[in-house]
C-alpha cells in the first residue's frame, strides 16, 4: 500500500496531538494508493484502546462511496508501544478487505508505520510505502 | 420490495427484519454491527422487531476498534 508523504505526516501529527490517547482514522483511495485521510474520534479516549464513533463511520463510508474511492485501511496509533498488532487489534479486526495500519510513537522522533491483514486471527504484514505526491 | 443496502439495490421479502437482513448479508457477528436506516442509527434491541420498508436505505458496518500491544 502506498501512502503519500503528506498524508503520512498528517497521521503522525494526529497521533502526536492526541497522545497519550490512541488516535484513529480511515484511509481511502484507489489502486492501493491512499488519497484521503479521515481523522476519526476515539470514542473511548484511552491510551490503550480505540473505538470509532458509529455515526462518524457511517458518514465517512458514505463520503468514500460518493467520491468513487474505496476504504483501503483503518489506522490507529500506538502512543508508546511498537507497531505490532495487539490481541485486541486482532479480535476487533472485523472489517474485511482492508489493511490495518498502525503508527507507533514508541520512538517519538522517528515514528514507525506498518500495515497488516488481520483475518480469522491470522496476521500478515502488508508492505507500506511512503511515497512522494 | 426493493431496499438499498450499503449503496447496493437489494430485492427482498416484505417481512424482512433487520436481524434477518444481517443473516442474509452473511454477517457473522451481528452483535458487533451498527445499523442505520434512512440516516437513523438503530439500537441493538431494535434489530429483531424492526421491519424494513420498500425504498429503505440501510447501512451496516462493523465496529472499528482495537488496542495496544502489551
Amino acid at each position: 500500500m502506498k501512502i503519500p508523504v503528506d498524508i503520512f505526516e498528517q497521521m503522525v501529527a494526529q497521533a502526536r496531538a492526541e497522545a497519550p490517547i490512541e488516535a484513529c482514522g480511515i484511509l481511502a483511495g484507489s489502486n492501493n494508493r491512499v488519497e484521503k485521510l479521515y481523522k476519526m474520534t476515539n470514542a473511548e479516549k484511552r491510551s490503550d484502546h480505540f473505538m470509532m464513533e458509529p455515526a462518524e463511520q457511517f458518514k465517512v463510508v458514505k463520503d468514500i462511496r460518493s467520491s468513487g474511492l474505496e476504504m483501503l485501511a483503518i489506522f490507529h496509533s500506538h502512543p508508546a508501544t511498537p507497531t505490532r498488532p495487539s490481541a485486541e487489534d486482532i479480535r476487533l479486526a472485523l472489517t474485511l478487505d482492508v489493511t490495518y495500519v498502525i503508527v507507533s510513537l514508541e520512538n517519538r522522533d522517528h515514528p514507525a508505520v506498518k500495515g497488516f491483514l488481520l483475518e480469522n486471527g491470522r496476521v500478515t504484514e502488508v508492505p507500506v510505502r511512503i511515497v512522494e505526491q | 420490495m426493493n431496499i438499498v443496502v450499503n449503496g447496493e439495490q437489494v430485492n427482498c421479502d416484505d417481512d424482512l427484519t433487520v436481524s434477518k437482513l444481517l443473516i442474509e448479508q452473511k454477517v457473522k457477528m451481528p452483535e458487533m454491527v451498527s445499523v442505520e436506516i434512512n440516516g437513523k442509527i438503530l439500537k441493538r434491541t431494535e434489530f429483531e422487531q424492526t421491519l424494513l420498508k420498500d425504498d429503505d436505505k440501510v447501512e451496516f458496518l462493523y465496529f472499528m476498534g482495537g488496542g495496544r500491544w502489551a
